[in-house]
């Protein structure tokens, strides 16, 4: 009887803990060890606002509910870190100066926050909202009235600024590029939610960098691009994540901006997986090796990878940008190449006044890429028909008109077929 | 509870939209859509008002089954003054676009004054908006509802319009929502276009609640088993409303020919079977039957035309599926034309929904043109050329799309029959009570029918009562009065709860008293209260026109039935016995002889 | 054995009983707007479609969820939301293919068909049988599975 195979999984977030579930459901004898760098059960970053703004408390960000439930999977969840990879013997070194052998390992280890090179990001009062222990420090600073400047105006800046909003400071924002959102939202649609955040009372200042931050008399001041000046009790940094795989130097594993994997979450090492935030893999709608943060690539890659680990050879599509954000109560959505391809048609309905705006992308008569602002209906169908590349025959056509029929035209073509005309 | 307690009062004049709280007393004495809304016209606007002037108040109304699973409950019922009648004027319609004002909070809409531009209605819940309507003007129902939708980025917005017809003051002008469902009768599309008001583009969110779910639900339970279980209901399911055409023409009821005859020779070829017959090409008319909102019976019939008809031969734009033949169409275009062509007539209702204007009263106004062009009193020179005989479907496409359009001889057919016939000098005639056409049923084969036109507070109308089965038993006379004056009351009432009146094939008084009262407030909803809400609403109805300068001279018929004997038919020989009828039917009612409501009627009715 | 929601558009009329049973199961209220069952109408309404969750077996919303706020009933097989979880941070909404499960504002929350409980009250409510719940087995939902697995990455077993 063979020997049951080792599995070390690093990182216990979403793709992490989905990896670890999914190889206990494939290959009952193997043993599973999850780590988890934080002490804490693991939770999910994307819950982090949510706890901000008082929705929920500490246990509502956690992936799973149940008591005992990695135990009863028979899951060995340990608080531990690795320092360093060695694929050569197939061991991990932990932090604490331990090792641990493998067979399969999967990495999933996320990212960090990165930030700017800016005097001052050292000082205290200046946070990232990225972890439970962030989170703590930012409720204690933030009460009511407090100066909040929020660097980065990206999708994660985005959500922090909702759940500042929340909780009542005064809020300005401070983003280099020119328009919030430039990684998920076009022009128009950005200068619709940056004017829907000023109706709100968020200061928003795009094409602004902070050159600097300072002790002031009372808190911080930060100097700004052309001259200005800004006094803050808290600066919250969002303006990026850096991938955690420095303790894979000298594995040999190829790394570029993330941990390059091929259609099957592989490393460039044997037996070695990569999932979630610091894997840089196949792209849905390029085909190139990208790094897609988000929730719904996290969970398909700690899916995926565990069933390639299990030895049920799984081919991945590859991920598609995806984002979905709630920017104090505007709806906004993205979906892959929303930027549109050449030679490609675009299907645009827009009301600024009413910031309603949906944006279709399509390469011939296949949907590619799209952008909403005020949608929540039935908005998945945009992902359906972008992942399935349905051709829309006519349907094309009647959305050039009318972009918000794409849920007529996925039910024309998608379900066309098991419609028959109802007779009397 | 039922209602949502809040009205819309839109001024046009002066460009506001604010709410304001129902008046309950009032809701609770009028229950809703009819009756109610006929009460605040009756209190709110001056009945001797120029009904095309700004003066004149268009109310949009629900009830309160309006919305709620009670089968049929999609109804709203527009009441204004109307330009055909001079008279009050009340049109319901099914669809969807009730439910959703209902829904977005509101029992009824009060359009006031008159816009100086063109504009229409967005309303989402709370948020209403009075937009301009250039982009829209002038354009047809169909067009307004994509391009209303498209613009506002809303697939679920429900849209009330009115095309050219309405926009030009064609007297029989009606509202259509939801593409081909229409507050159809007495001109109330042209009501709205005299205010500049071309759409009304509504999403609710809101939902409407009952006083308790539970009882409600058990009663619609069991109230749409009735329904389910019941023949009736099933032909209208299977055949739609145009059955009728086959009962009428072995009767000998089925108008014909402007009324000289009672039979039509081509009813086998518009009728149901016709409409669901495959033809020689592969062709078959009828689509499939299509439910109102909420509706448990589904009577409504979705059709197209043979794309190799001449009307559409050419224009592919036609090819498509849409509201098909109901009866009443399939009357005032057929038999009353002496036309057999199905596709000519899917084709004119097409047109008028299309354009928005009622059927019934443009055949009946084309019928009498046609009748003066073979009398040689009207030639081509008047009729653009078109050759407008009797049996001519090519004659009936072209106006449908001239009136539709006011164009040409289309403008003169838009006067409807009765001014059109007085300006050419033969008033005799038009076919019409109170100015507006019948509908499809002569009043010599069916005389409770006939008394039912000649009261109907709306003009002639066949959906004010019902003494069919009376009617059916007898061809006289005789015992008509009081079973067509308790009928109107009873369907005044049904007319005011938000369902439908076909819903009354299984159910009776019971039916709806079970499910208001499981509805509604209070606990006092006897079948006796409700019957006297009808009454007291027929009643103020009645009130309304008389103030507005009616009298008992103007319940009349024309000349043709009171003098001419029905020509065949099961009332061979005969003429309306309207002269013994209408007094009986006055004291009934507890009205003078005059047809005036007695101080002791209105005392008892709470109205003095 | 498990049952299922049988839709045959070709029985609906868009009648709109099961937008107004599922919206009172639900909420209370008699509200299309919140239903989670829809109908969407072709032509001038030559055909109409009702369309709901297939709760399928990818459960692509259930996998998105950052808070496990969804999971699936063992007995009905439905994929339910546990409101108290949710966070409303709508990763569901554009994780899953079909668009069956929408944000609704008035809440903060998401919703989906969650079979209620077994007792589905859109095929109670619908009069022409156009909505059954029926033995899983013999649904014919296979156009939504199909479409379920060509948005997903199947083994090759």
């Amino acid at each position: 009887m063979p020997r049951a195979t080792e599995y070390v999984i690093v990182g216990a977030g979403p793709a992490g803990v989905i990896a670890a579930e999914t190889l206990r459901g494939t290959d009952p004898e193997g043993t599973v060890v999850l780590l988890c760098g934080e002490d804490e059960p693991p939770y999910s970053r994307m819950a982090i606002p949510y706890l901000l703004t008082g929705g929920i408390g500490e246990d509502g960000t956690y992936l799973r509910h149940t008591d005992g439930h990695f135990q009863s999977l028979g899951i060995d969840l340990r608080i531990a870190r690795a320092a360093s990879v060695d694929p050569g013997k197939g061991e991990i070194r932990l932090e604490d100066g331990s090792s641990l052998p493998y067979d399969r390992l999967l990495i999933a280890t996320g990212s960090h926050p990165a930030r700017p090179p800016v005097p001052g990001m050292d000082l205290p009062g200046v946070e990232s909202c990225w972890t439970m222990e962030d989170a703590r420090r930012i409720a204690d600073a933030t009460k009511a009235g407090a100066r909040v400047v929020l660097m980065g105006a990206g999708f994660i800046g985005c959500i922090v600024l909702e759940a500042l909003a929340a909780r009542g400071v005064d809020l300005s924002v401070v983003e280099t590029e020119d328009r919030m959102l430039p990684r998920m939202m076009d022009d128009a649609g950005a200068a619709m939610i940056k004017r829907w955040c000023e109706g709100k009372g968020v200061r928003v200042l795009t094409s602004t960098a902070v050159e600097s931050v300072m002790p002031a008399a009372s808190g911080l001041q930060l100097s700004l691009s052309g001259g200005a000046t800004l006094d803050a009790d808290l600066v919250v940094c969002a303006t990026g994540v850096t991938p955690n795989m420095a303790f894979l130097e000298g594995s040999g594993i190829e790394t570029d901006r993330g941990i390059i994997v091929d259609d099957r979450l592989r490393t460039s090492r044997d037996g070695i997986f990569a999932a979630g935030d610091v894997a840089q893999g196949p792209d849905f709608s390029t085909g190139e090796k990208a790094i897609h943060a988000i929730q719904p690539t996290a969970s398909e890659h700690g899916r995926i990878a565990a069933l390639n680990m299990a030895g049920i050879d799984t081919p991945y599509r590859g991920s598609l940008a995806l984002n979905v954000l709630n920017t104090l109560g505007l709806v906004s959505s993205s979906y892959g190449l929303w930027q549109g391809v050449k030679g490609g048609d675009r299907a645009v309905a827009r009301d600024d006044d009413a910031c309603r705006y949906l944006r279709l992308e399509f390469d011939g008569d296949v949907l590619v890429g799209a952008l909403s602002l005020g949608l929540t209906q039935h908005v998945g169908v945009l992902r359906g028909l972008i992942q399935t590349k349905t051709p829309l025959g006519p349907w094309k056509d009647r959305l050039m008109h009318d972009p918000h029929l794409v849920m007529h035209a996925y039910l024309g073509r998608a379900q066309g077929a098991a419609v028959r005309a109802r007779k009397v | 509870m039922g209602w949502q307690k809040k009205i819309l009062r839109v001024n046009l004049t002066a460009g506001t939209a604010a709410s304001e709280p129902l008046n309950m007393e009032w809701a609770h004495e009028y229950l809703g859509e009819r009756g109610l809304a006929t009460k605040y016209l009756y209190e709110e606007m001056d009945p001797t008002a120029d009904p095309m002037g700004p003066d004149n108040i268009l109310i949009f109304a629900t009830g309160p089954l309006t919305g709620t699973m009670a089968s049929t409950s999609g109804r709203y019922a527009v009441v204004t003054k109307g330009p055909l009648t001079h008279a009050i004027a009340c049109s319901n319609s099914g669809g969807k676009f009730g439910a959703e004002l209902k829904y977005a909070g509101y029992d009824l809409m009060i359009v006031e004054g008159r816009s100086p531009e063109p504009v229409y209605l967005h309303i989402v819940d709370d948020e209403v908006e009075i937009l301009p309507a250039e982009e829209i003007w002038g354009t047809t129902v169909w067009h307004t509802e994509e391009h209303l939708k498209a613009k506002h980025q809303n697939p679920l917005l429900k849209v009330a319009s009115i095309g050219v017809a309405g926009e030009s003051g064609v007297r029989y002008a009606c509202i259509v929502n939801d593409l081909h469902r229409a507050a159809g009768r007495s001109g109330v599309g042209a009501v709205m276009g005299s205010k500049n008001l071309k759409a009304v583009a509504v999403h609710g969110t809101r939902g409407v609640t009952v006083k308790d779910p539970k009882a409600f639900m058990q009663a619609v339970r069991e109230t749409h088993a009735m329904l389910a279980d019941n023949s009736g209901r099933k032909g209208l399911t299977e055949l739609g409303t145009n059955d009728m055409i086959d009962s009428m023409q072995e009767f000998g009821g089925l108008p014909t020919e402007n009324f000289h005859k009672v039979q039509f020779d081509g009813v086998g070829k518009i009728n149901p079977g016709a409409m669901q017959a495959t033809g020689p090409e592969g062709h078959r008319n009828l689509i499939t039957n299509k439910a109102c909102f909420g509706c448990t019976i589904a009577c409504g019939r979705i059709a197209h035309i043979n794309k190799t008809h001449f009307t559409i031969v050419n224009r592919p734009e036609y090819r498509h599926a849409s509201g098909g033949l109901e009866y009443e169409t399939a009357y005032a275009f057929g038999p009353l034309l002496c036309i057999d062509d199905i596709d000519a007539l899917t084709y004119a209702a097409f047109v008028s929904n299309e354009h928005g204007y009622d059927p019934i009263s443009f055949g009946g106004t084309l019928a009498a043109a046609m009748e003066l062009y073979e009398m040689g009193v009207i030639g081509k020179d008047d009729t653009d050329g078109v050759e407008l005989k009797f049996g001519n479907a090519e004659a009936l496409t072209i106006m449908a799309e001239k009136t539709g359009k006011y164009e040409g001889f289309g403008k003169i057919l838009g006067l409807g029959s009765k001014l059109m016939c007085e300006k050419y000098g033969h008033p005799e005639i038009a076919m019409h009570v109170k100015g507006q056409e019948f509908a499809g049923y002569d009043s010599r084969a069916l005389q409770g029918m006939g008394l039912g036109f000649v009261t109907s507070n709306r003009g002639a109308c066949h959906l004010k009562h019902d003494v069919f089965a009376e009617d059916m038993e007898d061809q006289t006379g005789k015992g008509k009065a009081k079973p067509c004056k308790d009928s109107q009351d009873k369907i005044a009432m049904i007319d005011s709860t938000g369902l439908c009146l076909f819903t009354t094939c299984a159910w009776d008084v019971p039916e709806f008293r079970r499910q208001i009262a499981a509805a509604c407030e209070g606990d006092d909803w006897t079948e006796e209260r409700l019957i006297e809400i009808g009454e007291r609403v027929w009643n103020v109805e009645r009130m309304y026109n008389l103030k507005a300068g009616l009298t008992a001279a103007d319940d009349t018929l024309p000349q043709r039935l009171l003098e001419d004997p029905a020509p065949s038919g099961t009332a061979k020989g005969k003429v309306s016995d309207l002269p013994q009828m209408l007094p009986e039917y006055y004291e009934y009612r507890g009205w003078t002889s005059d047809g005036e409501p007695t101080t002791q009627t209105l005392q008892r009715l709470g109205l003095k | 054995m498990q049952k299922s929601l049988l839709i045959d558009p070709a029985k609906c009329t868009s009648c709109l009983q099961c937008e107004m049973a599922c919206s009172l199961e639900h909420t209370g209220a008699f509200n299309p707007a919140r239903s989670r069952i829809k109908i969407f109408e072709f032509e001038h309404g030559a055909q109409a479609i009702p369309y709901t969750c297939t709760q399928c077996a990818e459960a692509w919303c259930l996998h998105a969820c950052p808070v496990e706020a969804l999971t699936r009933n063992p007995e009905t097989g439905a994929v339910e939301l546990n409101e108290s979880t949710c966070v409303g941070c709508k990763v569901c909404t554009v994780a899953c293919p079909f668009g069956t499960i929408n944000y609704v504002p008035e809440t903060g929350k998401v919703a989906k068909c969650d079979l209620c409980g077994g007792d589905p009250k859109c095929a109670e409510a619908c009069p022409t049988d156009a909505i059954v719940y029926v033995d899983a087995g013999w649904t014919g939902y296979d156009r939504m599975r199909d479409w379920a697995v060509r948005t997903h990455a199947e083994p090759r077993t």
